[in-house]
């Protein structure tokens, strides 16, 4: 077996409740890692002849979750999600911080797939080489902390049934909220409070299969290195780099954002992205630290540079427990809503995350609300109530009801593509009437970074990617570009399943740590020209594959927002859009560099150079939809 | 003079190097179950480090039927003689914080040997900057005692330092 893996995955249908272990080929390691790439892979071994017709919510769609040959040897644990996205129906490698990783390694499996449908709700409990599918009613319907909470009392008298062995600790868990049970299509997979795996709304397959929670407790230990001494070495040196390289991110999390995306740099959304520039004085770390944070260091497993605090608030009778809040979730529950109150933002993100909503995604819903509602499209009959600008009252009933399903809430619940579609539909307009509004790529909401003052995210981030809105995971030229949210570095950390800021400490850093691990002699250019682009093609076919209920068209779908090509209207870079000359230029660019034709379709060519032959027919098949 | 760490749960954030750092020193391979000392998190935020106290008493040695365990008159840590440890558990009852641990994979029960005095957790936790571990002298006194407490008891104690709630209602 490759040194760092355990070599084996565990299976689990729902709809028998069986359970098996399965080998994975050696050779697919090499070829795609781990996470994001080897789930993408198993997923087209599997379900690539039926891709487009496959319901992603349908008990024949897996969902995947993944380690990666670095998952708990260096920097940051991480845990990998994939399969058919309900959003693009492509396939997204979404990431969360969670021990679950680490679990599964010391269980002795690379990763879990979950096939089928339960009859009744359950959770699995994978505990060594005994795994369970268990009965999850206690906990169907519960908030994230309730889950927790009552999971955490379910198992812990398992753990403990031989009492002289000692305390074992806690297990780590993922699970959804009710968001995820009623298939909301941008429901998160949520680890402890608000850690979650987002993009792709995975949670809401995990609904589908009446999957409440996996719950992992693993032993044993990492798998045999292939170079003890030199992981060490490494270990020590990332400790040593990452927190220098990236100081700000200790003090302040990722909190320290808005001012810097807000003030500085024009590419926070505000007001569903009709501004990116605000003038608010006291928003951002200060407030943070002043009324929010009762913990400054909070890391998970791995983790040197440590970009997490606990935030504590009472509030309505109600105690607030929340993460960060991190820089997405202020601007999208801040800016985004006219929110500018950190304790108002950090009320709103834990009611979200209470209800396991994606809350990039939920606050790109809301804001695309606000501004239907101010201009008149949505009226106070349609929605229920007035939902204005800054009005937390009416967006908290808003999450609640998107979650819930209820009244509108069953359209704003499709996500902001989908629900414009429909919202267009019921009002009788021209979609693309609607559409101007939904700031969205390929179905997801795009990520608090915009791209036009120029100076923070590249023209074609959303355009190409392959992960639709994914902010952490964005084209960009050179294809080498040393951005860690460039694709191409973004593919490795979620295939190697690490966590992308601590490649802060340096690319050279994670090739080693590589080398020391499995003993791959893996070159910066070997990553770049072949392996990122193995992934990253695989992806890209998959998503172009589609369905079934939306299918891409590159020459219509490969852009950016219309709002991206409105002028900025205020702040030092008023003026400023996207450029649709450029964009199109930069993207054929874009496209060849990774051996794709002009609509972004990978050649035979590379298919073959890159070992991918097999996608041949599903090529073919991706042109005939476009009559190309 | 023998040693003692102190923990600072206040300044732990969990980040578990100190499991990394002596599983690698005491195992050879990263073994967070098999680490010397373990960060709790039964409830996310309240991060616990537990590991051996060197009670003044030590009522695991006292308890151990095969004289498996004995004190290391240098750094006052309890050491485990593999060879006679027979994983009875009489340790685990023993100690008030239920610390020492047995797995099913190892030969012989799990206690902090403080690694001959320059311990590996506090030395990474040093350079990790968080200073949550740190060596300083055993003063005489008997209140190591105090630390022996397994980790529930601590989170429930901390969480109503740190989130102000009832326990009940979150773990």
């Amino acid at each position: 077996m490759p040194y760092g893996f355990t070599g084996k995955f565990v299976e689990v249908d729902l709809s028998s409740s069986k359970v098996r272990v399965v080998d994975v080929r050696r050779d697919l390691y090499r070829k795609f890692l781990g996470g994001r790439g080897l789930g993408s892979w198993i997923l087209w071994e599997r379900l690539g002849e039926v891709w487009e017709g496959l319901d992603p919510y349908s008990p024949e769609n897996l969902l995947i979750v993944l380690t990666g040959p670095l998952t708990g040897y260096i920097a940051g644990v991480r845990l990998a999600i994939t399969g058919k996205s309900p959003q693009s129906g492509g396939t997204v490698g979404s990431t969360i911080a969670s021990e679950v990783g680490l679990e599964l390694k010391c269980s002795g499996y690379d990763g879990l797939i979950v096939s089928g449908k339960a009859k009744d709700p359950v959770y699995i409990f994978v505990h060594d080489d005994k795994v369970e599918v268990r009965d999850a009613s206690k906990v169907w319907g519960k908030g994230i902390r309730e889950t927790h909470k009552l999971l955490l009392r379910d198992v812990l008298p398992e753990l403990r049934k031989t009492p002289r062995f000692g305390e074992p600790k806690e297990p780590a868990m993922i699970y959804i909220g009710p968001a995820g049970e009623n298939l909301c299509r941008f429901a998160a997979i949520e680890g402890k409070y608000a850690h979650a795996a987002a993009y792709g709304s995975y949670g809401s397959v995990m609904g589908s299969k009446n999957l409440k929670a996996i719950v992992v407790k693993g032993t044993g230990p990492l798998p045999p290195v292939y170079d003890v001494v030199k992981l060490k070495e490494l270990i020590y040196k990332a400790i040593e780099l990452v927190p220098k390289k990236a100081p700000r991110l200790r003090i302040w999390g990722t909190g320290q954002g808005p001012w810097r995306y807000g003030r500085d740099l024009s590419s926070i959304p505000v007001r569903n992205w009709q501004e990116e520039y605000w003038v608010e004085k006291s928003y951002s770390q200060y407030d943070l630290e002043v009324y929010d944070w009762v913990k400054r260091y909070w890391a998970d497993y791995g983790c040197p540079l440590c970009c997490m605090k606990v935030t504590v608030l009472h509030r309505n009778g109600e105690t607030v427990i929340t993460d960060a809040p991190d820089y997405e979730l202020l601007a999208y529950e801040g800016s985004n809503l006219d929110v500018w109150d950190v304790r108002d933002i950090a009320y709103l993100i834990w009611c979200g995350e209470e209800l396991g909503l994606d809350m990039i995604n939920a606050g790109n819903v809301l804001g695309f609300v606000a501004e239907l509602f101010e201009r008149g499209i949505l009226t106070k009959d349609d929605l229920g109530f007035e939902v204005k600008w800054g009005d937390v009252k009416a967006f908290e009933r808003l999450l609640k009801m998107i979650a819930n399903k209820e009244g509108i809430g069953k359209v704003l619940a499709e996500g902001t593509y989908r629900a414009a579609l429909k919202i267009a539909e019921m009002k009788g307009l021209k979609p693309e009437e609607v559409l101007k509004y939904a700031v969205q790529a390929k179905g997801i909401g795009i990520g608090a970074h915009g791209i036009r003052s120029g100076l923070d995210y590249p023209p074609i981030s959303y355009v190409t990617s392959v992960q639709g809105g994914d902010h952490q995971s964005v084209a960009m030229l050179p294809l080498d570009a040393p951005p860690i949210v460039n694709e191409v570095w973004a593919s490795l950390a979620d295939s190697a399943v690490i966590c992308q800021f601590n490649m802060l400490g340096g690319l050279d850093l994670v090739f080693d740590a590589l080398r020391a691990v499995t003993g791959w002699n893996i070159s910066k250019e070997e990553w770049v020209n072949e392996d990122a682009k193995r992934i990253l093609t695989l992806q890209r076919v998959l998503l172009l594959l589609g369905g079934p209920d939306v299918y891409w068209d590159p020459r219509v779908h490969d852009d950016n927002p219309p709002r991206f090509y409105e002028p900025l209207p205020s702040g030092p870079y008023k003026g400023k859009a996207g450029d649709r000359e450029e964009v199109k230029k930069l993207k054929v660019q874009y496209f060849s560099e990774l051996g794709w034709d002009e609509l972004g379709i990978p050649t035979k060519e590379t298919l073959s150079r890159l070992g991918l032959t097999e996608l041949e027919p599903a090529v073919e098949r991706v042109r005939k939809r476009l009559g190309i | 003079m023998p040693i003692w760490i102190f923990r600072e749960y206040d300044r732990c954030s969990g980040c578990r190097y100190c499991e990394v750092a002596c599983s690698l020193k005491h195992e050879g391979i990263i073994w967070p179950e098999a680490s010397r000392i373990r960060v709790f998190e039964y409830v996310p935020g309240i991060t616990i480090p537990v590991l051996c106290s060197q009670c003044t008493d030590y009522p695991c040695v006292q308890a151990c039927p095969t004289k498996a365990l004995y004190v290391d008159e240098s750094t006052g840590a309890v050491r485990v003689d593999e060879g006679k440890c027979i994983k009875c558990g009489k340790c685990v009852e023993a100690c008030p914080g239920r610390i020492p641990r047995i797995l099913p994979q190892k030969d012989s029960v799990i206690i902090c040997d403080l690694c001959g005095g320059d311990p590996e957790c506090a030395k990474v936790c040093r350079a990790l900057g968080f200073n949550a571990l740190v060596v300083v002298d055993k003063w005489p006194g008997t209140h190591y005692k105090l630390y022996a407490r397994d980790a529930e008891k601590i989170t429930r104690d901390y969480i109503k330092k740190l989130y102000k709630v009832d326990p009940e209602e979150v773990m």
